[in-house]
């Protein structure tokens, strides 16, 4: 009997994210729009990986992403790798890198500040991102990586 | 002059500070003007404090400007529903500039992004109350004249309070040494000796009072609150420790003054109020100028 094998066809033009941890991968799916993306696109998760334990990956065909974008995505997958393809090879590779500004994607960890009371996007300066720390811009107060919860 | 809004201590540069701290001088010489003729105030306060309000509305009548406002939430129409922003935006249609308090951190800042009409932070929650800080620098600088260099005795509440976390920002573009005297339980946050440790300024805790506020320009008292200690055995043990008495001053520089945001309840005890070193009232009275050289600044009119 032939092993049956689902192949997942590698894409001609379009961009391939990897190294997503599992348990964030719909987080990224959110903070990139992918959800509302009228392109093709592949999900893979669960998948082994050394780094991260347990990985996901996504293929999108006919999408490509400014740097700009691809780094908003940098607090729930620090270590994700994008691969640029163009006529099936890789003709770029990139790491994404937390910018100096978070606007919306992470929640105020203050109850008492105004972000979590009335309808406003979120918005930080990163003062350190090694570990990461997020300055409110309203309430001034700190939100680091251990209470930092993704919107 | 300066003519943006007044959030945190920190939208002030140094240069400005002194500006107006040099404002406020001039109208503590004559403070009564027009200088507010035909202007509407507004006073939002979403929730109660008398002193501001008081010190901010008697800033306002004496340069002849006109106040329309609220004094807590419960008679305005947020016991509706109303969101902030609705409010602000439909307040700015009636004034010049918004004077607002309100238990919200974060709100000013939030105020000041959506509408045209510069905002004064009257205090947001735990976050910033600038005018107080304004005015604390205010009477530091009359009573040693100058702000350079000196050192600053910080007492009581040092984890939660606010006007102590301003002050300590603000004064520290000063050259300053700190001094905290306070329980352990309410010690000076880590974040904000980082902060001095980067700066390269010197501060030392305790404690407890001892011979060492032999040393002090300034003793900075504030508040201890029995709900800010987990143990209520504790707070007994601990609240006498943090208390002034006249006795304690004998040794201290003829210069020193003892400064408090107010109210006071016991930490300074009324044996004191003799004392020519303290300045308690004085301050609160200096509130008034400080305001009008920053309503006035703020509304760009001198």
């Amino acid at each position: 009997m032939k092993d049956k094998i689902l192949e997942v066809s590698a894409i001609k033009d379009g961009t391939v994210i990897d190294h997503i941890p599992a348990d964030h991968l719909f987080k990224v799916i959110t903070i990139l729009g992918l959800d509302i993306v009228s392109k093709k696109i592949t999900f893979g998760t669960n998948l082994e990986s050394k780094k991260l334990g347990k990985k996901a990956i996504i293929k999108l065909s006919g999408v490509f992403f400014k740097d700009k974008d691809i780094n908003k995505i940098s607090l729930v997958a620090p270590l994700a790798k994008l691969n640029v393809i163009r006529n099936y090879e890789v003709v770029d590779k990139k790491i994404v890198e937390i910018p100096d500004d978070i606007i919306g994607i992470v929640k105020c960890f203050n109850p008492q500040c105004i972000t979590n009371n009335e309808a406003i996007t979120t918005k930080f300066r990163v003062i350190s991102k090694s570990e990461v720390k997020l300055k409110c811009h309203y309430c001034e107060k700190i939100t680091d990586a251990e209470h930092m919860e993704i919107l | 002059m300066i003519y943006k809004s007044l959030v945190s201590i920190n939208d002030y540069s140094k240069k400005e500070y002194i500006e107006i701290l040099d404002l406020a001088a001039e109208f503590e010489n004559n403070p009564i003007r027009e200088t507010l003729k035909g202007k509407v105030i507004a006073t939002l306060f979403f929730e109660p404090s008398t002193r501001t309000r008081l010190s901010f509305e008697s800033a306002i009548s004496k340069l002849g400007g006109k106040i329309v406002g609220f004094t807590d939430s419960s008679s305005s129409s947020v016991t509706k529903g109303e969101t902030l922003y609705d409010t602000i935006k439909t307040v700015s249609n009636y004034s010049d500039l918004i004077v607002m308090r309100h238990p919200l951190e974060g709100s000013a800042r939030y105020a000041s992004e959506i509408t045209n009409i510069p905002i004064i932070n009257a205090g947001d929650g735990a976050n910033q109350h600038p005018t107080q800080t304004m005015l604390d620098m205010y009477s530091i600088r009359k009573t040693q004249g100058t702000l350079e260099n000196l050192n600053i005795f910080l007492v009581g509440d040092l984890k939660y309070g606010r006007t102590v976390h301003s002050l300590l920002m603000a004064m520290s573009q000063f050259n300053p040494t700190f001094n905290f005297i306070s329980p352990d339980e309410l010690k000076i946050p880590e974040g904000y000796k980082y902060f001095l440790d980067n700066l390269g300024l010197k501060y030392y805790e305790h404690k407890d009072f001892t011979d060492i506020i032999s040393r002090a320009d300034i003793i900075y008292m504030t508040r201890v609150q029995k709900e800010r200690f987990s143990d209520p055995i504790e707070y007994e043990r601990t609240k006498n420790t943090y208390v002034l008495k006249n006795n304690m001053l004998t040794n201290t520089k003829d210069s020193m003054r003892i400064l408090h945001p107010l109210p006071r309840v016991s930490e300074i005890d009324i044996d004191v109020d003799q004392n020519p070193k303290a300045y308690y009232f004085n301050q609160a009275l200096n509130g008034v100028f400080v305001r009008q050289a920053i309503i006035t600044s703020t509304l760009g009119l001198i």
